[in-house]
C-alpha cells in the first residue's frame, strides 16, 4: 500500500526540482517552512518529530531543500513532510503540507475489529510496522 | 419628501401613511450598532417608493396599520426601523433598493430565529408591494458576538482531517434513494479507498423502508474505518440525522458520535433553531457539521422575491453550520459566477469589503466568527478542475457524485480520477502555470500515467452547462474611460 496523505500523494513522487518549486510557493506566500518525520504514519499521529524549528527566517527554496536532504540522510527510511504555516490572523494553521521521503515498503494497516454490544464493532488501526517494533527499528533504518 | 409628524399630531387616532411615522427617515446615519436590511422593492402601481420602503421598515419592526398610543410607553423612536436610503435599481424598471436600519435591541441575542421572524416576518406578503427580496444584511460585530458560528471551522477541520493545501473532495452516493445499507456502504469504502475525503448521504436519504438509519450508519462506519486503514488517511461520510423531530435529529448524533464519525449532516429544512441546535450539540461533541440546502431554491433564485442566498449564507455562518452548498458556477446547479464568488467571500473571508459586482453592499466584519467551507455540487467533473480551482478556491469541498460513481472502471477509478486531477492542478498552480488556459494540457499529461484520468477526460469532455443564470448582478463593472 501507500499511505496517502499530504497534499501530493497521488502523484508520482515529487522530484526535488517539484519540491523546490511549492517551497518556492509557500515561501512566496510568506509562509514559514518546516520538515518533520516519523516512523509512525497512524492517520491520527499529529505529531511528528520536528527537524529543527519551522525556518521562519530562510527565504531560500535551496536553504529548505538542503535540510530536507540532511534529513533524509539521517533518515532514508522514515516518513518526511514539509509543512508550510502561515501565521495570518484567522488561520494560523499550515496551509500545505506534502510527504518528501517514504519507505521503500509501505506494510500498511489492519482494521482491528472488536465486537461490542449488539452489532456494534469499536474500530482501531494498527500499523504493521510500528506493532511490535520500538521506534527506529521499524523499516529497516 | 415625507416630514415626519411630530408629538399629538403624530399618535391622533387614525390611519396616516408609514413614511409620516418615523419609518423613513432621509437623513438618519445608522449607528455603529445598527442592523441593516437592504431589499429589493417592486411597489404596485402609484405607490411611492419611500412610502413603499417606509411600509417594510414599520412592518419588520414595531408598526401596525393604524396609529396606537401604546406606542408613547415605550421608547418608540428608537424601536422604529428607519429606512433612511431608496435607489432606483440599475437597469430594472420599478424596482428600488431600500436601505432599513434596527437598533439591535429589536432582537434577542444569538437567535436567527428571532432576527429572521421581523426582517422576513411579515413584509412579504404586503398587498402595496408587487413583490420584496431581501438582498444583503449587515451586522454589527456586537451582535455577530452573541453568536457561536461554526461548530468546526475550516482551520480546525482541516487539522483534524490532517488536509491542508487543497480542495477536499467528497462525493453523494448514488442512486440517491433505493440502496440497502449494504450496497450503500459499498460505495462509500470504494470512493472513500479510491480517494475522496468525504462520502454523503443525499438531502432525502434519512430512514426508509429500503434503509432505516441505523443500519446505514453501521455499513458506513465499516466503510470509512476500512477506507482509512486502506490508506492511512482521516476519512468521513456525512451521516444525515436529519428527522422529523429534534429530539430524534439528536438521537441519531449521538449514535454518530458512538460509532466515531468526525462529521453528521443536516438539511436546511429542519429549520433555523433546529439549525442552531445541532451546531451547539456539534460544538459540544467535536462533530464537523454539514448542511445542505436543500430548499433554497424556492426563494434564492428568482431576483424579484424572496431571499438572496448571501443573505442565507451569512445567516447559516452565524447559525454555526461547517459546511453549506455555495453553488459551482460550472455545473448543472443555478450560479452566475460573481453571485457564487460573493457567497463564497461571505462564507469564509474574516472581512467583506462591498462589492456591488458581486453582490456584495455593505463592509461586514466578521468579527472572528470561523469561517464556512463552501461545497461546490451538482454536475462537476475532473475535466473542470482548472475551472473549478480558479472560481472557487482551494479551501471548498468539491462533491462529484455522477463524476465519481458513473466512472466506467468503477467507483474506486472514478475516486482516483478526480484526486489525481485536484492533486496535478494545485501542483500546477503552485509552480505558477496559468491553469486557465493551461488546465486541459495539464489534465492530459496527468492522464498520461493515470488511466483512470484519462477515461473520465474522454468520458465527460463535452458535459457542461450552459443556461443563462436568473439570479444575477446588478451592477456591470464600469469601463475605465481610454483604457
Amino acid at each position: 500500500m501507500k499511505v496517502t496523505q499530504g497534499t501530493f500523494s497521488f502523484l508520482p513522487e515529487l522530484t526535488d526540482e517539484q519540491i523546490k518549486a511549492q517551497i518556492e510557493y509557500a515561501l512566496d506566500q510568506g509562509w514559514a517552512v518546516n520538515v518533520e518525520y516519523t516512523d509512525d504514519p497512524h492517520p491520527r499521529n499529529t505529531y511528528w518529530e520536528m527537524w529543527g524549528l519551522p525556518m521562519f527566517d530562510l527565504r531560500d527554496p535551496v536553504g529548505v531543500m538542503e535540510e530536507v536532504q540532511a534529513c533524509r540522510d539521517a533518515h532514508p527510511n522514515h516518513y518526511i513532510r514539509v509543512g508550510a504555516f502561515d501565521s495570518t490572523r484567522g488561520w494560523e494553521t499550515l496551509r500545505l503540507s506534502f510527504i518528501v521521503n517514504r519507505p521503500e515498503r509501505e506494510p500498511g494497516f489492519r482494521l482491528v475489529r472488536q465486537e461490542v454490544d449488539g452489532r456494534q464493532i469499536r474500530y482501531t488501526i494498527e500499523s504493521y510496522a510500528v506493532t511490535g517494533n520500538p521506534e527506529g527499528e521499524r523499516y529497516g533504518d | 419628501m415625507s416630514e415626519t409628524l411630530k408629538g399629538a399630531e403624530r399618535y391622533k387616532a387614525g390611519v396616516i401613511p408609514y413614511a409620516k411615522m418615523g419609518y423613513w427617515e432621509a437623513d438618519y446615519e445608522p449607528k455603529p450598532t445598527d442592523i441593516i436590511a437592504l431589499f429589493r422593492i417592486s411597489p404596485q402601481e402609484g405607490v411611492d417608493p419611500i412610502e413603499a420602503a417606509a411600509a417594510v421598515a414599520g412592518e419588520s419592526s414595531t408598526a401596525t396599520w393604524t396609529v396606537v398610543w401604546t406606542d408613547r410607553l415605550t421608547a418608540a423612536d428608537l424601536y422604529r426601523a428607519k429606512a433612511y436610503k431608496v435607489d432606483a435599481v440599475p437597469g430594472a424598471e420599478g424596482q428600488y433598493f431600500a436601505y432599513i436600519a434596527y437598533d439591535y435591541d429589536l432582537f434577542e441575542e444569538g437567535s436567527i430565529a428571532n432576527l429572521t421572524a421581523s426582517i422576513i416576518g411579515n413584509v412579504f406578503g404586503f398587498k402595496a408591494l408587487k413583490s420584496l427580496r431581501l438582498e444583503d444584511m449587515y451586522f454589527p460585530p456586537a451582535y455577530l458576538k452573541t453568536f457561536q458560528g461554526p461548530a468546526t471551522g475550516i482551520v480546525a477541520e482541516r487539522e483534524r482531517l490532517d488536509k491542508y493545501g487543497r480542495p477536499l473532495l467528497g462525493a453523494t452516493t448514488k442512486p440517491k434513494l433505493g440502496l440497502s445499507a449494504r450496497n450503500y456502504g459499498r460505495v462509500v469504502y470504494e470512493a472513500l479507498k479510491g480517494g475522496l475525503d468525504f462520502v454523503k448521504d443525499d438531502e432525502n436519504i434519512n430512514s426508509q423502508p429500503f434503509m432505516k438509519w441505523r443500519e446505514r450508519y453501521l455499513y458506513c462506519m465499516e466503510a470509512v474505518n476500512r477506507a482509512s486503514a486502506a490508506t492511512g488517511e482521516v476519512k468521513g461520510h456525512y451521516l444525515n440525522v436529519t428527522a422529523g423531530t429534534m429530539e430524534e435529529m439528536i438521537r441519531r448524533a449521538e449514535f454518530a458520535k458512538e460509532l466515531g464519525s468526525v462529521i453528521i449532516m443536516i438539511d436546511l429544512i429542519v429549520g433555523y433553531t433546529a439549525i442552531q441546535s445541532m451546531a451547539k450539540w456539534c460544538y459540544d461533541n467535536d462533530m464537523i457539521l454539514h448542511l445542505h440546502r436543500a430548499g433554497h431554491g424556492t426563494y434564492t433564485r428568482q431576483k424579484t422575491h424572496g431571499i438572496s442566498f448571501r443573505v442565507i449564507c451569512k445567516w447559516m455562518r452565524m447559525a454555526g453550520v461547517d459546511h453549506i452548498h455555495a453553488g459551482t458556477v460550472v455545473g448543472k446547479l443555478e450560479g452566475d459566477p460573481n453571485m457564487v464568488q460573493g457567497f463564497y467571500d461571505v462564507l469564509r473571508e474574516p472581512y467583506l469589503h462591498k462589492n456591488l459586482q458581486q453582490g456584495i453592499f455593505f463592509d461586514q466584519d466578521w468579527a472572528s466568527l470561523k469561517k464556512v467551507m463552501p461545497v461546490a455540487s451538482g454536475g462537476i467533473h475532473a475535466g473542470q478542475m482548472h475551472q473549478l480551482l480558479h472560481y472557487l478556491g482551494e479551501d471548498v469541498i468539491l462533491q462529484f457524485g455522477g463524476g465519481t460513481i458513473g466512472h466506467p472502471d468503477g467507483i474506486e477509478a472514478g475516486a482516483t480520477a478526480n484526486r489525481v486531477a485536484v492533486e496535478a492542478m494545485i501542483q500546477a498552480r503552485n509552480e505558477g502555470r496559468d491553469i486557465m488556459n493551461e488546465g486541459p494540457e495539464i489534465l492530459q499529461e496527468a492522464a498520461r500515467w493515470c488511466s483512470p484520468l484519462g477515461v473520465a477526460l474522454d468520458l465527460w469532455k463535452d458535459i457542461t452547462f450552459d443556461y443563462a443564470s436568473t439570479d444575477t448582478g446588478d451592477y456591470v463593472p464600469t469601463e475605465t474611460p481610454g483604457s
